[in-house]
């Protein structure tokens, strides 16, 4: 029985160690590394078409509508509830005309979409998506997964400026100058978590946190620093994967489409893409910061494959995404730039303070006390000062006569 | 020819295409990019050594690159904002223009 | 030597080429960004792990864009119609190529370099870390006092001025 479960958990490390048997010695690691590509460029697209769907049928239904729901298998009457509907967006996507401005930067216009998917696609290459299941184990892959994520920002400037748009200008700063601000809070709410591991080795953070007390896992996010850290990491990820209410860069109502405006056809299916396989890779980073990466949450539920509960967990963070998508209002800039310096910033700050009274104090109830003190109190005392004076009431409405 | 000598003559062209941008390029935020680039050669020295030198195990290299970067940084922010405000003030960032010191 | 590390010290050498010699800053700046993750791409290859990320960090995710925001408020993105270069251009790539040549002599020449090819050292990040924490723990307090004082000084520099003061700091 245990001998089944643990051959379903290694099922893709035992095949990949198959397949690469066929070739010969010297080619070994060569022949694992593309296998390991094809399989990140093969899934990882696939669930974001998949995903795209669930966006509009997730939106559509909290917006009181049906989203799609028409698009099934061609010549049968089969239609699987409209998740077919990404097989005609992708062709209509592809086959559109490509567009280039005739001012604009022909060679950086041209880079800019593939300088933001490269970055995107090797971030990938430290998750671990399951048990043995990383691609490289670099000693400092936390450090590389933000190192790698500075390259997008170029890309949506090289986007911005080579269209020469003023909409495209545009959005191109703020989106650098909002991702800027809120890479800030994000790394330092990592921070904490490599403080108390005391390692920047992705698998190393989810060993860390592969113990159960009670039945129920010791995942970071279950201790006031992680609870804090995990709610900073969360914000600032949507403020990097420009998602409501951070869209900004992208504000439709006031500059069309942001950097991506003068963009079409395939390269605009790039960035798309681009987009969400980065929401997808800092959702992953999250969950194996703060989540407890590929374990399960209670020891009775650990016999069930360690990538599908890594999964589980991505697509129940990708919801919350979609979910506040439909729900809030998009923010302004001096809001955006309020709550990342005045209130996110000094909260990741003593985030840290806490985490490492938490590592110093006995194993005991009273630094519970201490750090869910702190954290509450500074969450109250920051919180106020964030809206002081801002009358927060009942709006008057005007009408025209 | 050995690794650490190709490394080094590598740092060495960094270090004069970094000199050579920096004294004949008139724009000021060139000028910047031509001593970062200087400063990268001296660091690739560093590694450079560390790496092929009889004790690595000592992290005298990787500890100078380090704070090398740091100070970079601060260096880069400051010139820039030393450009912005020459440009605030004088509409030009042509160092040609910008001589009124000049004797 | 291996072909990965003479293709990198290539690509790195031609991007920085690239940068001193183009009219249009923005195309200047993202050659610098090739040039800086190449040399990220050879301190990965000896095997430099920790440094060549935060080099990539530090230089392709902050500097390249502070050096790029700093060409649009500047409004030098376009390509300037007079001469790029300064007036006692001739003289400057003289001395550049001299230091050159002066310094490929003394590195193909010098008897000194260690000749015998090392195993690659093994650090790990916790080296480093506790280096940082320990031996160097006085230098790492004084970059720290340095990029603060240099933020602060960088913010003034900056800052807008206040439109009632004129140029000499008087109240108009």
């Amino acid at each position: 029985m245990g001998n089944m479960f643990t051959a379903l958990d290694q099922i893709f490390v035992n095949v990949l160690h198959w397949l690469v048997s066929f070739v010969p010695e010297p080619w070994h690691p060569f022949a694992s590394a593309l296998l390991c590509i094809s399989f990140i460029l093969m899934v990882f697209p696939a669930f974001f078409s998949i995903i795209t769907i669930f966006e509009r049928k997730g939106i559509g239904r909290i917006q009181n509508r049906y989203g799609p729901n028409r698009v099934g298998i061609p010549f049968t009457k089969i239609r699987l509830c409209g998740f077919g509907q990404f097989v005609p967006d992708g062709l209509k996507m592809l086959t559109k005309e490509d567009i280039v401005p005739r001012a604009a930067d022909k060679l950086v216009h041209f880079l800019a979409p593939v300088v933001m998917l490269i970055p995107v696609l090797l971030a990938y290459a430290v998750l671990p998506f399951g048990r043995k299941m990383t691609m490289t184990d670099y000693d400092a892959g936390l450090l590389f997964f933000f190192a790698i994520g500075g390259a997008v920002e170029l890309a949506v400037f090289m986007a911005g400026w080579s269209s020469r748009n003023k909409y495209s200008l545009l959005g191109a700063m703020r989106a650098i100058a909002q991702m800027i601000s809120y890479e800030i809070p994000l790394i330092l709410s990592a921070v904490t978590v490599v403080m108390v591991v005391g390692s920047l080795k992705l698998v190393d953070i989810i060993a860390a946190q592969n113990h159960y007390a009670y039945g129920i896992a010791q995942w970071n996010v279950f201790t006031p620093w992680g609870l804090l850290g995990f709610m900073l990491f969360f914000i600032a990820s949507l403020a990097e994967s420009n998602r409501t209410p951070f869209d900004l860069p992208e504000a439709e109502s006031e500059i069309i489409a942001g950097y991506f405006t003068e963009y079409s056809g395939f390269k605009f299916a790039l960035f798309f893409l681009g987009e969400y396989l980065g929401m997808f890779a800092i959702s992953g980073l999250g969950i194996t910061l703060f989540l407890g990466g590929w374990t399960s949450p209670v020891s009775f539920l650990t016999w069930i494959p360690s990538y599908i509960w890594f999964f589980t967990k991505l697509i129940t963070i990708i919801f919350v995404f979609i979910w506040i998508r439909a729900t809030l209002p998009r923010m302004r800039m001096d809001q955006l730039m309020n709550f990342a310096w005045k209130f996110m910033l000094p909260l990741a700050l003593i985030n840290i303070l806490v985490a490492g009274i938490w590592h110093f104090m006995a194993v005991d109830w009273q630094r519970w006390i201490v750090c869910s003190f702190l954290v509450v109190f500074s969450y109250v005392i920051l919180g106020r000062g964030l809206m002081r004076g801002q009358k927060l009431g009942k709006r008057n409405y005007r009408y025209a006569e | 020819m050995t690794p650490l000598q190709a490394c080094l003559l590598v740092s060495a062209f960094l270090f004069a295409i970094g000199f050579a941008g920096a004294v004949t390029r008139r724009h000021a935020i060139l000028v910047l990019i031509g001593i970062e680039l200087m400063l990268n050669a001296a660091n690739l020295n560093f590694i450079a050594f560390w790496r092929f030198g009889p004790h690595p195990e000592a992290l005298a290299g990787i500890m100078f690159v380090l704070f090398s970067m740091a100070l970079a940084g601060a260096e880069a922010a400051v010139g820039l904002a030393l450009v912005i405000a020459i440009y605030r003030h004088k509409k030009t960032s042509n160092l040609d223009e910008v001589k009124d010191l000049k004797g | 030597m291996s072909p990965a590390l003479i293709i990198t010290a290539i690509v790195t050498i031609l991007a920085a080429a690239t940068v001193m010699s183009l009219r249009n800053l923005v195309h200047c700046a993202l050659a610098m960004a090739i040039t800086f993750s190449g040399i990220a791409a050879i301190y990965l290859q000896l095997s430099a792990e920790f440094v060549g990320f935060a080099e990539i960090l530090v230089y392709v995710g902050a500097i390249a864009i502070l050096i790029v925001f700093a060409i649009l408020l500047t409004r030098s993105g376009e390509s300037p119609e007079k001469s790029v270069l300064t007036s006692g251009w001739g003289a400057g790539i003289v001395v550049s190529v001299l230091v050159f040549t002066a310094l490929g002599w003394a590195v193909l020449n010098s008897a000194g370099l260690p000749k015998a090819a090392t195993a690659a050292p093994e650090t790990t990040v916790k080296n480093i870390g506790e280096a940082l924490m320990g031996k160097f723990i006085l230098p790492l307090e004084i970059v720290g006092l340095v990029l603060t004082a240099a933020m602060i000084g960088a913010v003034i520099i900056a800052l807008k001025e206040d439109p009632k003061t004129d140029n000499s700091g008087r109240k108009s």
